[in-house]
């Protein structure tokens, strides 16, 4: 009721904050997918490569993901391993 | 030595032909050389808000296939004899354009004129990479809006990275051009303000253009805004722009509507 009364004062609700913070959250996003796609893929691609000659791993489950921050950007590497890899890897060394 | 200038934008209806026209006007009134050429293919514009509309024959395409010679497709202004119209096609397909086509006929423009302003479509597909591709400098037309910043945002990527320029690592020069600005509402806090969208950016101010009812009465006429009511606001603010973009040091300011004594007590606007 009160922030009615305000307004119907000539209290203006200030929209312009909402839409700098709006602008500087999606631009950070949208800026760190286009510039680094090709980055992403690559890093993506030889992790993959890397890990896999050790591990049997489903390619879908690997998140590769940069976040860029004001003074530091952090690389994030989510792999999903499926529980019995170890046992697998031990089972071809006794066959190898 | 010549300069291309592109004026773009991502978003339509941001005030890109306006600003093409106005600054060419401003550049060609400062005595300089200027050409505009209209990018937009399909649909051109700028020789409509320029009044030249009706002596269009040949145009951009003609000149890439090598139907015209370059002469016989420019306009002179009717108003300044050192401003002139390179026109769009109305009907041909943009695919009609080739890099090394546009290249060739930005090269004899070179040698014709001390500045070549492409006015580009809206969007980010082939017709607005065309029209950045040769140029040194670069105006994004932004309004003090969501959408529209966002879209410059991602402009301002393309020209760092699409442009002749960008591949062969050397830089565009870019300015921001704020233009439909309502100093009032950014004040109340209604319309993202100066500062905020050049810190979203990142990228140096050319010109602050109010919104003003001088710019659609202008183009009703078919005159650039610089021409039509030089004492004009949003005129102005434009010749101020041209002036910065010649090198000189202009201080910046929003330039607001003159309004006389009977006009306020009345409510009118200043003509």
């Amino acid at each position: 009721m009160s922030m009615r009364l305000l307004r119907l004062f000539g209290g203006r609700e200030a929209t312009a904050p909402v839409a700098r913070e709006r602008l500087q959250i999606l631009l950070s996003h949208e800026r760190g997918l286009l510039g680094q796609t090709d980055l992403l893929v690559t890093l993506r691609e030889e992790i993959l490569a890397v890990v896999s000659k050790h591990i049997q791993l489903d390619p879908d489950k690997v998140l590769v993901k940069l976040d860029r921050g004001k003074t530091v950007s952090t690389l994030e590497v989510d792999i999903e391993v499926p529980n019995n890899f170890d046992k697998k890897t031990a089972e071809r060394r006794m066959a190898g | 030595m010549a300069k291309v200038l592109v004026v773009t934008s991502g978003k339509g209806g941001v005030g890109k032909t306006t600003t093409t026209a106005a600054l060419g006007a401003a550049l060609a009134q400062g005595g300089q050389s200027v050409v505009v050429v209209d990018f937009d293919v399909g649909l051109r514009n700028l020789d409509l808000v320029m009044g030249a509309e009706r002596r269009v024959v040949f145009d951009l395409i003609n000149v890439v296939q090598g139907v015209a010679k370059l002469p016989q497709a420019l306009i002179r202004d009717k108003r300044l004899e050192n401003l002139w119209l390179l026109p769009a096609s109305q009907t041909r397909d943009k695919d009609a354009l080739t890099d090394e086509g546009v290249g060739r006929v930005i090269d004899e423009l070179r040698s014709r004129f001390d500045w070549i302003l492409c006015d580009s479509p809206a969007g980010i597909e082939r017709g607005a990479t065309l029209a950045m591709r040769f140029a040194d400098e670069a105006i994004i037309v932004t309004n003090p809006e969501v959408s529209s910043v966002r879209d410059s945002d991602r402009i301002i990527g393309m020209l760092d990275s699409k442009t002749v320029r960008a591949e062969r690592g050397e830089r565009v020069e870019k300015h921001i051009l704020i233009t439909r600005y309502d100093a009032g509402r950014a004040a109340r806090g209604e319309m993202l303000n100066i500062d905020d969208i050049l810190e979203i950016l990142a990228t140096p101010l050319l010109g602050i253009i109010p919104e003003s009812q001088d710019v659609l009465k202008a183009s009703n006429v078919g005159t650039p805004v610089t021409l039509n009511n030089a004492e004009s606001a949003p005129a102005r603010a434009y010749t101020d722009a041209s002036r910065r973009l010649m090198g000189e040091q202009v201080a910046m300011v929003v330039p607001a509507e003159r309004k006389g004594f009977m006009d306020r007590l009345l409510g009118r606007r200043a003509a």
